[in-house]
């Protein structure tokens, strides 16, 4: 499974124009990307199998294609982070790996999604059940209206993982501890949670996901509305939780897909253009476009 | 000239003036360099010379109009010698349309004494005067004020500034309009239930348990004490409004859920609009369904099932009142679930829960205040209808909690006690300004309520 379907790139690379790595004068945006061709190593080796297996995945919204056939494998307790410019497609494919894209109604998505050797979109798939697995945290902090506890313990209780208050209090503080909140909200658990600060929100929406003890742990952009001090905050939660969790993270600092990141994936339009150990990727990448973008010259 | 063709003219002459200003101002700017050079842009000095001509010319023409008849029948009644001049206000107005009528034809002069006929001359000369002036000094006011706005028009006039302010100043207006209507409703309401309260007890009133307000209205005539308990009154709006929420509530509630939660958009763009047009149907067309349809069939089951109906009854009212005021209930439970961010969603279903656990414990109580303020909307909907009540439910005042029988409503005894002929000075008639204050109290307090919830509401999101 290392090497792509030739045919495949063939049939979209069209050949006639060939991009050109030497000549940094040409534009990045008329570069011609091969469909479903992704430099670096999109593949874990043979012996290890992935956490997520991916194959020329495709999503559509209606009659454009957002994502255009990429084939990743995603390994179990790294930290992989997605970067690339606005409109890329790399959130509307972080959510295809929970499936969140379902409740849009005009999304298709097409290929192979394998958590564990087991299709997510196979039809009889309880989507339940897949979220409990694979948790997500988002963009925009995104507490409920309702207690802190009760947010904390709002999964476990739809998923009855507590029999007993003081096992649901345990998850609920082991959570918050995992979420490095615990000592600054101790003594307020009753107390609303949007009434907290942005960045509190946001470690207690990670908690909240924690709570339900996923294997993977999807990040949108988690600290984009967030402020240095708590996006360190943030980060350093996401270094420790790697020993525990598999992570996946989209973000549009540069900075930090490196500081967090054992492997980053750089998006494109839509192709997945190229994916490699992050200090690689930042030291010596091996597509134009990857350049292009880390350098700066857009995105 | 008619007030009605002076307002025409004047408005005619603001066109103008308009039209004036504007090809002024371009004038002026012509020689600067053109219209950027202007501090304002033309159509604002247009509407500025329009302001000019119009505004006082048509102030003056508006006072003239209301104070015109009064001035003149001042003087008319002041011609008079003494032992004619009437000494109650009523005889006045009496000898007043008298006058009137003779001055403008319809009583011959023949008919009348002399003083009263002179009277008439001299009204008709004073009207006829009275036009002449008004018609002069309008036009002159327009024509005077247009010329002095649109001369003193200049490039470094900001005209964009006072145009602001007499809008500001026209829309202040209207919205005194609205709000002078509404004290005015809520002073005469007042007034009338005080003089109520001065020939019926306060006690008596609150705490009555019959109503039955036929009193006599000449004293030789024979008729029962009235006895004025809204009790049964009360009770009977309450009844009626409770069952019309029992009704309402659950299946506009539901409704909006599945609109805004389960439905895809095609469903939702033919179902939401179906469903907001049982708001548009007239109630009169309710009430007689509720007659001649619900009515029967309950008392045609009740027996049925061993019970006892009477023919119409506060259960058929309270059905068909609730079938109404869903789309109270469905639309605004629909607006604010609707307004529940879709992060909140997202969060949900990221964590495993389903779409119906997602909406009873995150949606649902995120939208709550709002949706408790589209319930008291259509609560106070339901205590003020009338037209359904009037024909379901029937007239007699009973003091029954049981759906099955007849009752009244306070709307429902307010429409009898106003209808057919009425002295507006017996205690029958005050009675229906009292109850109406005392309805007018339940719904203002309802909206109070519903309003700060809906504002607790506003501050979760913001």
């Amino acid at each position: 499974m290392n090497t792509m379907n030739p045919s495949i790139a063939a049939k979209a690379g069209a050949g006639e124009q060939e991009p050109a790595i030497a000549v940094p004068e040409s534009r990045p945006e008329d570069t011609v990307i091969e469909e479903g061709k992704t430099v670096g190593k999109p593949f874990a080796g043979d012996a290890d199998s992935p956490k997520f297996k991916l194959r020329n995945v495709s999503v559509s919204y209606g009659n454009d294609r957002a994502i255009k056939d990429i084939s990743l494998d995603i390994r179990r307790n790294e930290v992989i982070s997605f970067i690339g410019p606005s409109g890329c497609g790399k959130t509307t494919f972080l959510r295809c790996l929970n499936r969140m894209n379902d409740s849009i109604e005009i999304c298709r998505v097409t290929g192979k999604l394998m958590l564990d050797g087991e299709d997510i979109y196979q039809s009889k798939k309880d989507v339940v059940e897949l979220r409990a697995r694979v948790g997500m945290v988002f963009q925009k902090p995104n507490p409920f209206p309702k207690s802190i506890y009760d947010n904390v313990a709002y999964g476990p209780k739809i998923h009855g993982l507590a029999n007993r208050k003081s096992e649901l209090d345990e998850i609920v503080e082991n959570s918050l501890r995992k979420a490095g909140l615990w000592d600054e909200v101790k003594d307020r658990l009753d107390a609303v949670a949007t009434g907290m600060s942005g960045g509190q929100q946001q470690r207690l929406c990670i908690a909240r996901a924690i709570a339900v003890s996923p294997e993977v742990i999807l990040m949108d952009e988690p600290c984009s509305a967030l402020d240095p001090i708590a996006t360190a905050k943030v980060e350093e939660l996401i270094s420790e939780m790697s020993e525990s969790y598999t992570i996946v993270i989209v973000t549009h600092s540069m900075q930090q897909a490196a500081r967090v990141s054992h492997r980053t994936a750089y998006f494109h339009m839509g192709h997945l253009v190229e994916v490699n150990e992050t200090n690689k990727v930042f030291t010596a990448p091996e597509h134009e476009l990857t350049e292009s973008y880390i350098t700066g010259r857009f995105g | 000239m008619q007030p009605a063709n002076l307002l025409l003219l004047t408005i005619v002459l603001a066109m103008v003036a308009y039209g004036l200003g504007y090809a002024r101002s371009r004038a002026l700017a012509a020689p600067l360099g053109g219209v950027r050079h202007l501090k304002s842009l033309p159509g604002y000095y247009g509407v500025r010379a329009a302001v000019w001509c119009g505004l006082p010319a048509l102030i003056i023409l508006a006072l003239w109009a209301v104070f015109e008849g009064k001035v003149i029948q001042m003087m008319v009644i002041g011609s008079l010698p003494a032992d004619v001049v009437p000494d109650s206000a009523g005889e006045a107005s009496l000898l007043m349309s008298r006058i009137q009528n003779v001055a403008n034809g319809s009583l011959p002069p023949a008919m009348v004494d002399g003083p009263v006929a002179g009277a008439a001359d001299l009204l008709k000369s004073l009207q006829a005067q009275s036009r002449t002036y008004m018609t002069g000094l309008v036009i002159s006011v327009a024509l005077l004020a247009g010329f002095l706005g649109w001369i003193r028009i200049r490039p470094r006039l900001n005209a964009r500034k006072q145009v602001e302010a007499v809008l500001r100043g026209f829309f202040f207006t209207c919205a005194g309009v609205a709000i002078l209507t509404t004290a005015g409703i809520v002073f005469s309401v007042a007034f009338e239930t005080f003089r109520f309260f001065e020939r019926v007890p306060f006690l008596e009133f609150f705490f009555g348990t019959s109503w039955s307000p036929q009193t006599a209205l000449r004293t030789d005539q024979v008729a029962a004490e009235g006895a004025f308990g809204m009790v049964p009154l009360f009770t009977g709006t309450l009844l009626i409004s409770a069952i019309a929420l029992l009704v309402a509530v659950p299946v506009g509630l539901l409704s909006a859920i599945y609109l805004s939660e389960y439905a895809n958009k095609h469903v939702r763009s033919v179902a939401k609009p179906l469903l907001e047009m049982l708001a548009g149907i007239p109630t009169v067309v309710y009430g007689f369904f509720a007659a001649l349809t619900v009515a029967p069939f309950i008392a045609d089951l009740a027996p049925a099932i061993g019970l006892e109906a009477s023919s119409q009854s506060a259960l058929a009212a309270g059905l068909v009142m609730g079938i109404m005021i869903i789309p109270f209930v469905s639309s605004l439970s629909d607006d604010v679930i609707n307004a529940v961010p879709q992060t909140m969603r997202d969060g949900s279903l990221a964590l495993g829960a389903t779409q119906s656990e997602t909406m009873v414990k995150v949606i649902f109580p995120a939208a709550l205040p709002g949706i408790m303020g589209g319930i008291l909307l259509a609560a106070s909907r339901a205590i003020g209808e009338t037209m359904i009540v009037v024909m379901a439910a029937g007239l007699a005042a009973n003091l029954t909690a049981n759906p099955l029988e007849t009752v009244t409503t306070v709307t429902v005894q307010i429409v009898t006690l106003l209808t057919g002929d009425q002295e507006f000075d017996s205690a029958k008639t005050l009675a229906a300004f009292a109850l109406g204050a005392m309805l007018f109290l339940s719904t203002l307090l309802l909206n109070v309520v519903a309003l700060k919830i809906v504002r607790k509401y506003r501050e979760q999101y913001d």
